[in-house]
């Protein structure tokens, strides 16, 4: 599939890429977390990660480096990093962990590497504030998320947990990388508000799960669940601390060919938006595989809406189209026995009838509400 | 979004430096200071009413801020007989922000005058403009400054569990966060009052005047030029009582005189001339001075023939496009007193800041822009950024965000610049224009006043625009 020849006109390269997308296999791959770029002032060298052959190719882009270079400088070396989850345990990639410890104090740079991650919080802040503001029947003015008590796995050098702290709500914030838990209590002990409501702990999603099991109002897991080994358990995990009636967050991005091509190419290898070898789009979760795992594990997806980045003016916006970068709210049901469910006992489907019983009166619940 | 292009193009807006390297200590750990979510610093008109709408802005109910004035609490326990001297005009734009914290009953409560048709007129020919609203509302109000403070101190001290107001306080030293976020350093601006007190802020607004601290230690180049002119102010009183409900102008060749309705009987003055005129004005006794300020307004001195016969050309012409007829020139009411003592002066000048925001710093009214009194827009143009910097900071409040971070501060500076630049320009031309009595350029600015006037629209969209 992936042939060691140079080619010649960027047409030509944009097929090989396209086509073979879906074909690359899940096999164990070499935990080499390749980051490495060519610092050639003519020409970028990319390095496509392929899973079992270790060759390269080398593209030539001219006139695209010199626009986005200029971009670059630009914007400041922007390059976001999405957070990554790792360490240890089932769910957590170690390789990936490498990627972002070198990039542990660059968190709050507003105009550094991680900008994208700092101007996603216009959508995602909202998005949260307002999907938990309707279960609250009177907020306070100025603090509308007194009172909840939000996990925010993965949570990296704290750029989402800190506003959701601001808004009221009591946050624990857990990341496997030690560094980037340090990054984020520093920041964070600055303002004497923040530093009473939000705890950071380095510990993966599995260690917490025993002790916090049905203690939040909400989780959100942004940015994480595209680098995590084990899709279905980090979700039932996610679903186990869950209250009932308690709201999931997840954003991520599609696993999709538009998804390699502007994610993967574009903004790691040409654009530099990315850091090289950050993503891998086999991990990349498409919002049907998320639906139907989440729905597996009765938890009812509410809404799923697309996000947009526009790289020259560094906001994102929310879209229709949900192939590149999409955000979903799903709620944990309220009932974990209903009793008609009783009278329903087919093999094998007991345990799906049960959770899409148990859905219903609880999306009615919500509706009501 | 172009601006923003063209302030990254250069580099990253770095944090400010107020010197050598003493700008960027290195707090290690957490400081004992009190950290406030804003600081105003000023505490005039315009850094007051700020300190206000944040303070009653329902997203900054669990927030803390700080209002700094350098002088003492003025209280006002009843409002004098005599009128002061110094007045502002406020627009419908203005007095719906002022409501908007309650201060506008207040002011409602002590006095304040509406005036609803504003004749400007030039002296060297009969064009004249008249503005005023198709169903007679209010275009502006005149308020005194002493009451517009008044109504704004009592307002903050109806909030004083979120705003802290700290007066006979000065700031003599800002010490600013680094540009790069540092592991052990604060990222708080830091604030050294000049009784040796700390505070640590988030974000930091600058409302003290044109001669502004916090733009000076924040190192923002201001476009500044001083007018040869200095405005000279008083409070009179006509000869006899009208509904004086018309604001006057008239631009003679050494300045604008501007008449502005107080009540019934007593009306300020607001007059541009000469730094040697005006020190003449202050110093004259009263009888010249009111013989002086009559005839500014009624003399035909300045009519040239050929001015006047140019302008009814155009008149004929307009009147013969516009059936309706173009009311004639109204003379103000006459001057039979000044109130004693109430004769001062004060140096005019333009200025302008090439940047309202920094890292954690925002500048609004006269320390981000200063301009002529002639159009009578300065301190609304103050009012107008407090409305847009209040409600860019609300969202970022209700949005969870930091308050001193550039993406909203930006949002403030470029909505705000496109305003202000338009109108400081527009006002800069006017002075110009009208301070000569060059045929060729009075020719040129009769005809531009008389089709003006002529052209309805236009006038809505100038009225529209003054008005925000």
């Amino acid at each position: 599939m992936w042939s060691g020849r140079k080619l010649g006109s960027s047409g030509g390269w944009f097929l090989r890429v396209l086509g073979p997308g879906g074909c690359n296999t899940k096999a164990a791959r070499p935990l080499i977390s390749s980051a490495v770029y060519v610092k050639n002032q003519l020409s970028w060298t990319l390095q496509i990660k392929p899973g079992v052959f270790n060759e390269y190719r080398t593209i030539w882009f001219k006139s695209y480096r010199t626009i986005f270079s200029c971009l670059n400088r630009i914007k400041s070396f922007r390059y976001p990093c999405a957070r990554l989850y790792s360490t240890s345990q089932t769910t957590v990639d170690s390789g990936e962990v490498k990627t972002f410890l070198a990039l542990a104090h660059k968190w709050w740079d507003e105009q550094g590497v991680y900008a994208p991650l700092h101007s996603m919080n216009d959508l995602r802040v909202p998005f949260i504030r307002d999907n938990l503001l309707k279960t609250i029947p009177n907020h306070q003015p100025g603090k509308p998320l007194l009172g909840m008590k939000i996990l925010d796995v993965g949570c990296g050098g704290g750029l989402l947990t800190e506003p959701l702290g601001r808004l009221g709500a009591s946050v624990i914030g857990i990341d496997p990388v030690d560094e980037n838990i340090k990054t984020a209590q520093c920041h964070k002990s600055f303002d004497p508000v923040l530093d009473k409501r939000i705890e950071y702990r380095v510990c993966s999603l599995e260690e917490i799960v025993e002790e916090t099991a049905e203690t939040f109002d909400a989780v959100v897991a942004s940015e994480v669940v595209e680098h995590v080994i084990d899709l279905e358990t980090f979700l039932q995990c996610c679903c186990q601390v869950l209250k009932p009636g308690g709201s999931l967050f997840i954003t991520t991005i599609n696993k999709t060919q538009l998804s390699y091509a502007l994610g993967i190419v574009f903004s790691e290898q040409i654009a530099g938006i990315v850091p090289k070898g950050t993503h891998t789009w086999e991990k990349f979760v498409s919002p049907e595989t998320l639906e139907s795992i989440l729905e597996s594990n009765g938890l009812s997806v509410q809404t799923v809406v697309g996000m947009l980045y526009n790289p020259f003016s560094g906001y994102w916006h929310w879209s229709e189209n949900t192939s590149l970068n999409y955000a979903a709210h799903a709620v944990k049901s309220r009932v974990q026995e209903h009793p008609t469910s009783a009278e329903f006992v087919l093999k094998g489907e007991t345990e799906e009838l049960q959770a899409n019983a148990c859905t219903n009166p609880a999306v009615h619940e919500e509706l009501k509400k | 979004m172009a601006a923003r292009l063209v302030s990254r193009c250069g580099a990253v807006r770095a944090a400010p430096h107020s010197g050598p390297l003493a700008s960027c200590r290195r707090w290690s750990g957490a400081s004992t200071d009190t950290v406030y979510d804003v600081v105003v610093s000023g505490g005039g008109l315009v850094g007051a009413a700020m300190a206000c709408a944040l303070g009653y802005d329902i997203h900054f109910h669990d927030k803390k801020i700080l209002l700094l004035e350098a002088g003492p609490k003025k209280v006002l326990e009843k409002l004098s007989e005599t009128y002061s001297n110094r007045v502002s005009s406020i627009s419908p734009g203005s007095a719906t922000l002022l409501s908007s914290f309650g201060a506008w009953d207040h002011i409602c409560n002590m006095r304040y005058r509406a005036f609803r048709r504003m004749q400007v007129w030039d002296a060297c020919s009969e064009a004249l403009i008249m503005f005023d609203k198709d169903n007679l509302d209010d275009m502006g109000y005149i308020v005194e400054n002493d009451v517009i403070m008044h109504a704004l101190t009592k307002q903050l001290e109806a909030v004083s569990d979120r705003v802290t107001v700290l007066y006979r306080s000065k700031a003599i030293r800002y010490t600013w966060p680094c540009p790069f976020p540092m592991a052990d350093s604060s990222p708080w601006v830091h604030i050294t009052l000049g009784d040796g007190s700390t505070f640590q802020t988030k974000l930091l607004i600058g409302a003290d005047g044109h001669n502004s601290g916090v733009r000076q230690a924040v190192g923002i180049q201001n476009v500044s030029w001083n007018y040869d002119q200095s405005a000279v102010v008083a409070t009179l009183h006509l000869s006899e009582a009208t509904e004086n409900n018309v604001a006057w102008q008239r631009f003679l060749p050494s300045g604008p005189i501007a008449l502005l309705p107080l009540s019934d009987t007593l009306s300020s003055l607001v007059w541009s001339t000469s730094h040697e005129h005006a020190a003449e004005l202050v110093t004259m006794d009263e009888e010249k001075f009111v013989d002086a300020v009559n005839s500014a307004f009624w003399s035909d001195a300045d009519h040239t023939d050929f001015i006047d016969t140019a302008g009814a050309m155009l008149q004929y012409a307009v009147s013969l496009l516009k059936p309706t007829k173009v009311s004639a020139r109204q003379l103000p009411p006459s001057v039979a007193r000044v109130d004693a003592k109430s004769r001062v002066l004060f140096p005019l000048g333009l200025g302008h800041a090439a940047e309202y925001v920094r890292p954690r710093v925002a500048l609004i009214g006269d320390a981000a822009h200063r301009v002529h009194p002639l159009a009578g827009q300065g301190v609304n143009m103050g009012f107008g950024d407090i409305s847009s910097l209040a409600h860019h900071l609300s969202t970022a409040a209700f949005n969870g965000k930091d308050l001193g971070s550039m993406s909203h501060l930006t949002g403030y500076e470029t909505e705000r610049q496109r305003h202000n630049t338009a109108l400081l320009a527009a006002t800069d031309l006017l002075k110009r224009l009208y301070s000569t009595s060059a045929s060729p350029l009075v020719l040129l600015r009769t005809w531009g006043l008389q089709a003006t006037n002529a052209v309805s629209p236009l006038k809505e969209q100038i009225m529209a625009f003054a008005s925000k």
